[in-house]
């Protein structure tokens, strides 16, 4: 019981700022959360978020980990990039589906292999590691797609970006199933608390026995895994694969998305749910612009206004002062006694 | 006699041989940006084919993005002493030096697509097409496709603030001024991808009463186009009949939408740059005539009736 009460305390912030998002959103656009059902899948706004966040959602995933051990990742949106091609072009190589999306994901797991060897056993720097892939993956994903957008009419591969299970987005249940599925190992094993401690102190953490090599590069897998999913899913939306747009600066929003979410960027604590709000609330304010029929000029004006407002409300210095403020007696107190000390 | 008439009657048509042979030009280097589109590597394709088939010896250099390398590529062309020069530039300025090294050396460049901000007795003369009037062709086409009904536009725009965003958006918004039964009710950028494009028509939809309310879409470029194709099937209308779709560039893949009925017409921005600029050369050669100091190419208009399967085939292998 204690445990779900602090649970919910802990993502309290992030819902009541997404439930903020997305009272704005409904008063500047009265029927934003109409659903219906069409088509056999859930037709509306809402559902439109739960579907565009989900690159976002399972790139948010994969950075919270490494977030968490006090790296980065910033190559997400370029394996995005890479995956996408590889499963475009395994598609229309003739593969099968279940070989082409083996491809893509072990495509993924390989540049998150790259990625932890060089953190944790060369000790680069993660934001510098990380940089070559964000770097030269684009150039890798040119080179698999000759530089043109590499279009597909698989139905198979499409279903993954544009069809359906119970109703549901396929992206969605996709991102809400990692997420659950990742959330459960960690929190369920000890898993968790090692990638904390690690993030806390490194050099304790291996002293006290913690294998923290390996727990690096399973860090960077992960993301890498998650990317590769988002590349699939971002391809087959637009059944093709073009790598010079996908996943562009996606990983700005995932970082984002941690951040929302409450994670320190100094690693620790983590909350996986928490940066999946974080994502949805990117999305809600994305996808609020677009209904509100502002001109485009204005777009990232009204979304850096809107993160900034988050993150001041979310600041530590806003939440002491509020804390004096809700709590004026527990501080005399505490001021009476260290005056009689 | 006879063998002597032979030896002149050869010698006359050597003469000629030489002259036309001094005529035309002969060897052209080309300096192309890069790679970076597929409609720049179809101009690429093209540009060889039609040096091809005059018979022109093309030296092509491709710089990779960085004016360094053209302007490297230019001085080794004058070097080889080259007849003519044509250049894509990657930035409008810093090329008054270069220029004027290839203007002493008496050798003529021509500008194609893009142009630079020096002084136009430096250069021969500059394709290119007209951004403006290609939005302008994009907005008469609705406007004669709609003969007076009543039709409520929805408009995707490039990348904020490049300029065939401005150009196409203004050259779009003349031609439908003064048809008061087309109004723009919605205008957000697609960023010129396909992502964004489905993604964004995918809110006009939900805001503008399913799609109900929507008439015809205008995109900035064929990507975003095929992008909301894909987002107006999803939310069960058929693109093309429910909503007209309206597009500019003439890519292959907007070709395959029109042959199945889902997208209605399409603005050439042509990638044969070279065609024309090889057409003035040959002119410029034979009896000094200076072009015009911007030609302007062909906006084609195609729609569904212009047998979209086929110019597919037809474009499908340039490189796009």
């Amino acid at each position: 019981m204690s445990g779900t009460a602090r649970f919910l305390r802990r993502i309290a912030p992030q819902l009541i700022t997404l439930a903020f998002v997305l009272a704005l959103i409904s008063v500047m656009f009265p029927g934003f959360f109409n659903i219906s059902i069409a088509n056999g899948r859930l037709y509306g706004s809402p559902i439109d978020i739960l579907n565009r966040g989900a690159p976002v959602a399972l790139l948010a995933i994969g950075m919270t980990l490494v977030i968490a051990t006090r790296g980065i990742d910033l190559s997400v949106g370029a394996v995005m990039a890479i995956c996408g091609a590889v499963s475009a072009w395994g598609i229309t190589q003739g593969y099968d589906l279940g070989s082409t999306l083996l491809m893509a994901v072990v495509a993924g797991l390989v540049c998150g292999l790259w990625n932890g060897i060089l953190v944790s056993f060369l000790g680069i720097q993660p934001i510098v590691a990380t940089l070559i892939l964000m770097v030269a993956g684009r150039g890798i994903a040119q080179l698999i797609t000759e530089g043109a957008i590499l279009t597909f009419n698989d139905p198979n591969l499409i279903f993954f970006g544009s069809g359906s299970l119970f109703t549901l987005p396929m992206p969605v249940v996709i991102w809400i199933v990692t997420g659950l599925l990742i959330t459960w190992i960690v929190r369920r094993t000890a898993l968790g608390m090692l990638i904390e401690s690690v993030g806390i102190n490194l050099r304790a953490s291996t002293l006290a026995g913690i294998n923290s090599r390996v727990l690096l590069i399973a860090v960077y897998v992960t993301s890498g895994f998650c990317a590769a999913l988002a590349g699939i899913i971002a391809a087959a939306d637009i059944r093709g694969a073009d790598a010079n747009n996908a996943g562009l600066w996606l990983e700005l929003d995932a970082i984002l998305a941690v951040v929302i979410g409450g994670t320190s960027l100094l690693g620790g604590r983590f909350s996986l749910i928490a940066s999946l709000i974080g994502a949805m609330i990117i999305q809600a304010v994305n996808t609020g612009i677009l209904l509100s029929g502002f001109p485009p000029e204005f777009n990232l004006v009204i979304k850096a206004a809107i993160i900034l407002i988050i993150l001041v409300v979310q600041s530590p210095a806003l939440r002491t002062g509020m804390a004096f403020f809700r709590k004026p007696r527990q501080t005399d107190v505490a001021k009476k006694e260290t005056v009689t000390q | 006699m006879l063998s002597r008439k032979a030896i002149l009657g050869a010698s006359l048509l050597a003469s000629v041989a030489l002259m036309s042979s001094s005529a035309i030009a002969q060897t052209i280097g080309f300096s192309q940006i890069g790679s970076e589109s597929g409609w720049r590597a179809a101009e690429t394709t093209l540009t060889k084919s039609q040096a091809e088939e005059r018979g022109i010896d093309l030296k092509f250099a491709d710089a990779q993005q960085k004016q360094e390398n053209q302007i490297k590529a230019l001085r080794s062309f004058i070097a080889q002493g080259v007849d003519a020069i044509l250049i894509a530039p990657v930035v409008a300025t810093g090329w008054d030096a270069v220029l004027q090294e290839a203007k002493e050396a008496e050798i003529p460049v021509v500008l194609l697509d893009r142009m630079v901000d020096s002084s136009d007795d430096l250069y021969l003369t500059a394709v290119g097409s007209d951004l403006v009037h290609e939005g302008n062709v994009a907005g008469q086409w609705l406007v004669d496709e709609l003969g007076g009904k009543d039709c409520n536009v929805v408009e995707l725009q490039g990348t904020t603030g490049s300029s065939p965003a401005i150009d196409r958006k203004n050259g779009f918004e003349q031609a439908i001024n003064g048809h008061d039964n087309i109004k723009l009710i919605r205008s957000q950028t697609g960023d010129f991808t396909r992502t964004k494009g489905k993604e964004v028509m995918e809110s006009f939809l939900k805001a503008e009463d399913g799609g109900k309310n929507i008439c015809a879409l205008y995109a900035h470029n064929d990507d975003m186009a095929v992008g909301a194709i894909q987002a107006i099937k999803e939310a069960g209308l058929k693109p093309g009949e429910d909503i007209l779709v309206v597009s500019i560039d003439a890519v292959p893949d907007i070709f395959q939408a029109m042959a199945a009925g889902e997208a209605n017409a399409t603005v050439e921005l042509t990638p044969n740059m070279a065609g024309p600029a090889f057409d003035a050369l040959d002119a410029y050669f034979k009896d000094g005539t200076k072009p015009a100091k911007f030609i302007q190419t062909e906006s084609k208009l195609y729609t569904q009736n212009d047998d979209p399967q086929k110019v597919y085939e037809e474009k499908k292998d340039l490189g796009y």
